[in-house]
């Protein structure tokens, strides 16, 4: 998604207020200038002047070209249908893995994580839960036997190998 | 002195690492060879497995990796007319022209012997300057370094991008990154929200991972264009006419290697920065200029030269100061620290051997380069046919495993997912990403320097000019900042008063 500059300069101009306002809360180090909102005082300030630069720039931008100017732009892809579906499907799968894979387990979480993307790219359907179980057990194996990442396996957990 | 080259090379030679080596050689080949998957990419997927590793096998793996991927960037680009990596998009259009002369494997010979070349320059030149650097830096207080990087943070805003305003929002934001948690001079709880997770600050290599290989994978998803086809052609010795080439061009490679080397070492800009102005530059002084684009060999030496030597040159700043020079070695920067092997001039006094392992490595890297990189363009048909819709995911489910991997927790991956996110957002709306990764990485850095000169100095600010090397480096910084500024005003002005005359 494309935002028209000052769209982005305003947004910068309202987080570097809020910082600004937020750090006056920090607490301060008796007989020292430098406290811990110094630093993210001056981060405030650096980004609400660079979102009033932005502010001015989008908007002379749109004034010299009212034509070509935009507020919002979607993306190109998102007229193309298997694109916009593979977006979909790319952001479901990982909200779902956060959500699950400590219930579910790593091997019925990935291999579902893997077949659901296989299947919005363009990988032949018999082949796709095959490969998807074949290589999930594969990083299985590589991080929890080799590596000792603790995985988790959930329902799994009576077959744990 | 002596004693320390010697437990170099037994840590260097020792059979793990060479094996390690071997693993990440392959590896490195392969995540070039495909479209798509960057070096960056490579180094931020290794670095969950070097994790588990000692220091210097953890190095020999990225240094390996790295050097071969920005080799085989230079494959698809001459048989699909797609760069394997950033570094290699500046002369594809010079080397699949030159594949459709037939000449496919002059262009991937030249690629891959001054790959070669370029990178035991870039080494030539880091096994030289780091230690002097070091010991210069030595006498250097926290004015010193907070000029320091205070000018890499410059160099990476105005000097590596042409959105410098835009540069300068993603800095700020990675700076404001780097300040959550406790980890501050006061060990005050910032930005955390009462979240306990966020008390330790955002994870580095989280961060890393989602902003360079998690967001090419959602450009992947949803990218329109067809698959690319492989321009079916023999290949054959591609050694052969490189020594000709290399006593045709000696000046080439010699300023292709030094300005790859200088590019790399400003923190910021990388090998891909190094590879498009020394192209221009091979352009700019040819005898023959009006070759270039139409399948001339000429640009491909140079800037094949300045890309891989631009990968040491950024290893300078990243070893001496802790500063790095391109966003390859803002991951190893966090390696290193994740390894007790803190970035300085006194890893150069304390332990040298380890600094030693490291020039040999890159020796090591760029020579096996060269029958490792002619076995890949043997397999390079092989390669490129390798499904990326299979590829992709896996590389998705890995990132998410290897963050998981650092410190397993469930966070770290919710960290890397955001962040995957966030840069391909920015990236679309032309913020540049390197910016915001050096703030994340030197931003503990810049304000603890800057707090204790504070302290130091009790608040009288002009203690920071008041040393002869922090005077001159704050004066340098101050020239970077207003002299672009300065030049578009002075465009600006004259622009318009060209306007207002007839």
């Amino acid at each position: 998604m494309k935002l028209n500059d000052a769209l982005w300069g305003a947004m910068l101009v309202l987080l570097g207020g809020a910082l600004v306002i937020h750090v006056q809360g920090f607490p301060r180090i008796p007989g020292q200038q430098v406290g811990p909102g110094l630093f993210p005082g001056i981060l405030g300030v650096g980004l609400a002047v660079c979102g009033l630069l932005l502010i001015v720039r989008g908007i002379r931008l749109r004034t010299a070209n009212p034509a070509g100017a935009f507020w919002v732009a979607l993306p190109e892809w998102a007229h193309a249908p298997r694109q916009r579906l593979a977006f979909a499907v790319l952001v479901a799968v990982n909200v779902l893995y956060l959500v699950v894979v400590d219930r579910l387990g790593f091997v019925l979480t990935g291999t579902i994580y893997l077949a659901a993307l296989m299947g919005v790219l363009r990988v032949r359907p018999s082949r796709i839960v095959p490969i998807a179980l074949v290589l999930t057990l594969l990083i299985h194996y590589a991080f929890y036997k080799l590596l000792r990442v603790p995985l988790p396996w959930g329902v799994l957990q009576s077959v744990a190998w | 002195m002596s004693d320390a080259w010697l437990q170099a090379f037994g840590l260097v030679f020792a059979p793990y690492n060479i094996l390690v080596m071997v693993g990440a050689s392959l590896f490195g080949l392969f995540v070039g060879a495909v479209p798509g998957l960057t070096a960056t990419m490579a180094t931020a997927l290794l670095v969950p497995v070097t994790f588990f590793m000692a220091p210097i096998p953890a190095i020999a793996a990225i240094v390996t990796a790295t050097a071969m991927a920005i080799f085989s960037g230079d494959i698809p680009g001459c048989l699909l007319r797609m760069p394997g990596t950033p570094a290699s998009a500046a002369y594809t259009d010079e080397a699949y022209a030159m594949t459709k002369k037939g000449m496919a494997e002059t262009a991937l010979g030249a690629g891959l012997v001054f790959s070669a070349v370029g990178g035991l320059f870039g080494t030539a030149v880091l096994m030289v300057a780091a230690p002097s650097l070091a010991e210069f830096a030595l006498n250097f207080s926290s004015f010193e370094y907070f000029w320091l990087v205070l000018m890499g943070l410059t160099c990476a805003v105005f000097i590596s991008t042409d959105q410098p305003l835009k540069g300068l929002v993603t800095l700020f934001l990675g700076l404001l990154i780097a300040g959550v948690g406790l980890n501050n001079p006061a060990a005050f709880p910032r930005f955390t929200f009462g979240n306990t997770n966020l008390l330790g600050g955002i994870g580095l290599i989280p961060v890393m991972i989602g902003m360079f290989a998690v967001s090419e994978i959602i450009r992947y998803v949803v990218n329109l264009e067809p698959e690319a086809l492989i321009v079916d052609q023999p290949i054959g010795n591609v050694f052969k006419g490189m020594w000709g080439l290399a006593v045709k061009y000696p000046k080439q490679i010699l300023r292709g290697s030094t300005l790859g080397t200088l590019i790399g070492a400003l923190p910021g800009a990388g090998a891909d920065i190094a590879a498009w102005m020394s192209y221009a530059m091979s352009k700019r002084f040819s005898k023959e200029p009006e070759k270039f684009g139409t399948g001339h060999v000429e640009g491909i030496v140079e800037s094949g030269s300045a890309n891989n030597s631009a990968l040491a040159g950024a290893w300078i700043p990243a070893l001496v100061f802790g500063i790095p020079g391109d966003s390859i070695t803002a991951i190893v920067i966090g390696v290193l620290y994740m390894k007790n092997m803190n970035p300085g001039p006194t890893l150069f006094t304390t332990n040298p051997q380890n600094i030693y392992a490291v020039f040999l490595l890159f020796i090591i890297a760029n020579l096996i380069m060269l029958p490792l990189g002619w076995l890949c363009i043997k397999a390079a048909k092989r390669i490129l046919k390798v499904p990326r819709d299979v590829l992709m995911p896996v590389i998705l489910l890995f990132c998410i495993v290897g963050s998981f991997a650092i410190n397993n927790t469930g966070f770290d991956i919710g960290i890397m997912l955001i962040a995957g996110v966030v840069a391909y957002v920015l990236e679309a709306n032309d913020f540049p990403i390197t910016p915001l990764i050096l703030g994340v990485v030197l931003g503990a850095m810049l304000e603890d320097n800057f707090v204790s000169s504070m302290i130091k100095s009790d608040g009288n600010l002009l203690a920071f000019v008041s040393r002869p090397i922090a005077g001159a480096l704050g004066l340098l910084t101050l020239l970077i900042w207003f002299l672009p500024l300065g030049r578009s005003l002075l465009a600006a002005r004259r622009a318009r008063s060209g306007a207002i005359a007839p």
